[in-house]
């Protein structure tokens, strides 16, 4: 019965597989992979009430028992960000089926798009250290290809140091694993988990997180984020949306994984370092972000700081900082789509990616100007939107864990964000038009449609705040006590 | 036997980092090749290794070969295969169309 987890894996790798025979056929390259991701984001729907009612789903690959088979684990936490990341694949596969990028559609865009999103939803529901590693893989391969796909100068020599990055971590990665399964002999997360717990977290083991913290540091930007803004603005407007929304938010899942299921024992040491690795990130990020006057890199810095933020509630470690924290998190993978489709887009329309070469564009495309008006309040944490919620607890979890200083630096941080891209607003929408009507570059309502579809998510998750919280409850529950994690991934039912 | 295969993955990581370490691309994809070699050594090593057995527990075996570190590092070479392979290419065409061969000739002029 529980075979249904496997789905949101295997189900875009099948498609993508199906699509490389109809490599001519655009019509069905579009829509064939915005069919399968649509199927995955009903299906993990599907799985979000299931786990909702009976508790935390575990799939045994060949009926291998736990801790000795690879198994996947469904709690609601992953099952969350499946949800949530396979919609916000969906929209971004819409944008690109029409923006009609031919050149690098006719070199699978979307095959590659899926696999990336099949190595993602892996990465969340598996239940295996080393299973981890490998969807890691799936997914990184899946992006390298995507990274350089169009061959441009800038996207090769991007790519290539993005690549040895992420080799780098790869190895670093493996090294951790070699490391704890030479230290406790298992491999399974809950299992891992129990033996630290019994082995008490000594010294060793403590040395061995901080590995798997730089590894997930790597991948998720968190202070080791020199690589990112050069190559996230190397992409055109879909993929990089695509890469903003999801990499980054695998590498924080890993972290919150890693930091509230294995090495909790000693968090006055691990979380406090995470703490102060996230002030460094949303310090850089700000800096970053008000430094630069092409879009493209402002866009980026601010998904380095949003890391920063998302992780203040880790630092904090207390049941409001991690609900803040996945609030956050299902926020971020929303309006980061939204803010790199929407940068692209202003790419595409102007030409132009510095923000004072141009003005007036309100006064050309007045719906696109609101939804960026939108998107920056939500960005900002502004009430009726998604970031809201949020913030709210993330900064009530910090001041109760006493971190006054972290606090303070992530309220800073949350006005750069909006400073940063209030003045692209003020300069790029508003004053002078200098773009005549006639010459204006059209925008299809179709390609405004998956961006009009994000701006109203993101206002309905603000306004549904309701709705959600029993759910960011419950999974917040299961990171704060490991034990239920243990019990749904081990015991035999 | 463990002491010398882990000082053996010590040799290979520092021939990696020198390698990583140059300007010349194929050197460096050449260094991420070592660097997975030394990974799997380790990963083999922390298995424990040599008991002289097979990977099998039944009810009368006193002594077994751990198989699980064989299926770790299996899968690790088929991944490390790959992106080898692909890091080849990339640089190739790097190369085509840039005419540079080192990192420093890629670097050029940034826009800001």
């Amino acid at each position: 019965m529980n075979n249904i987890l496997v789905f949101p894996m295997i189900v875009p790798i099948l498609a993508a597989m199906l699509l490389l025979f109809f490599r001519s056929n655009r019509s069905i390259q579009r829509w064939g992979s915005v069919g399968a991701m649509a199927a995955v984001f009903l299906i993990s729907m599907w799985i979000l009430q299931q786990v909702m009612r009976r508790g935390i789903l575990r799939l045994d690959f060949g009926e291998w028992l736990p801790p000795f088979g690879i198994t996947f684990v469904a709690d609601i936490f992953a099952v969350l960000l499946v949800t949530v990341s396979s919609l916000v694949t969906v929209l971004c596969l819409v944008y690109a089926a029409f923006v009609k990028d031919e050149k690098r559609e006719s070199f699978f865009l979307y095959p590659f798009s899926l696999l990336l999103a099949a190595g993602v939803n892996g990465s969340f529901l598996t239940g295996d250290l080393f299973n981890l590693f490998v969807c890691f893989e799936v997914m990184l391969l899946a992006s390298y290809a995507l990274m350089t796909l169009g061959g441009e100068k800038k996207q090769l020599t991007e790519g290539i140091k993005y690549m040895l990055i992420n080799i780098l971590s790869s190895w670093l990665f493996l090294l951790g694993i070699a490391y704890l399964y030479g230290t406790l002999g298992t491999l399974n997360m809950a299992h891992l988990s129990l033996r630290i717990a019994e082995a008490g977290q000594p010294p060793l083991l403590t040395t061995i997180s901080i590995l798997f913290l730089v590894v997930f540091s790597l991948k998720a930007g968190l202070v080791l984020y020199f690589w990112l803004p050069g190559s996230y603005s190397a992409l055109p407007a879909a993929i990089s949306a695509l890469f903003a929304a999801l990499l980054t938010k695998v590498g924080v899942y890993a972290l919150f994984r890693t930091f509230t299921l294995l090495f909790y024992h000693e968090p006055s040491f691990t979380h406090t370092i995470i703490g102060y690795m996230a002030a460094a990130t949303m310090i850089g990020g700000s800096i970053g972000a008000l430094a630069h006057r092409d879009v493209r890199k402002i866009a980026s810095y601010n998904v380095v700081i949003a890391i920063g933020f998302i992780l203040v509630g880790l630092a904090s470690y207390n049941e409001a900082g991690i609900q803040g924290s996945i609030y956050y998190l299902i926020h971020d993978i929303v309006i980061k789509g939204l803010l790199f489709l929407l940068v692209g887009t202003i790419v595409h329309l102007t030409g132009k990616s510095r923000f004072d070469e141009e003005s007036g564009l309100i006064a050309n495309y007045p719906l696109f100007g609101w939804l960026f008006f939108i998107m920056i309040l939500s960005l900002g944490g502004i009430p009726p939107f998604s970031g809201f919620a949020g913030k709210l607890f993330i900064g009530e979890g910090a001041i109760g864990a006493g971190h006054y200083g972290l606090t303070a630096v992530a309220f800073l941080s949350s006005l750069f964000v909006l400073y940063s891209l209030l003045r692209v607003f003020l300069i790029m929408f508003w004053g002078e038009s200098t773009i005549m009507s006639k010459n204006q570059v059209p925008l299809p309502i179709g390609t405004l449609a998956p961006l009009l579809a994000l701006g109203i998510l993101t206002t309905v998750l603000g306004l549904g705040m309701d709705v959600l919280s029993p759910y960011i409850s419950e999974a917040a529950d299961v990171l704060m006590n490991p034990d239920l994690y243990i019990k749904g991934a081990l015991q035999n039912n | 036997m463990e002491t010398m295969i882990i000082l053996l993955v010590g040799v290979l990581v520092s021939t990696a980092t020198y390698l990583l370490l140059s300007k010349n691309m194929i050197r460096i994809v050449l260094g991420t090749a070592i660097l997975s070699h030394a990974i799997h050594l380790l990963l083999m090593t922390m298995g424990g290794l040599k008991q002289g057995s097979v990977p099998i527990l039944g009810d009368q075996a006193d002594t077994y070969t751990d198989a699980l570190p064989q299926a770790l590092i299996l899968t690790a070479i088929v991944i490390s295969f790959a992106v080898t392979a692909f890091f080849l290419v990339l640089v190739y065409r790097t190369y085509q169309t840039t005419g540079a061969d080192n990192l420093y000739d890629l670097k050029g002029p940034h826009d800001e």
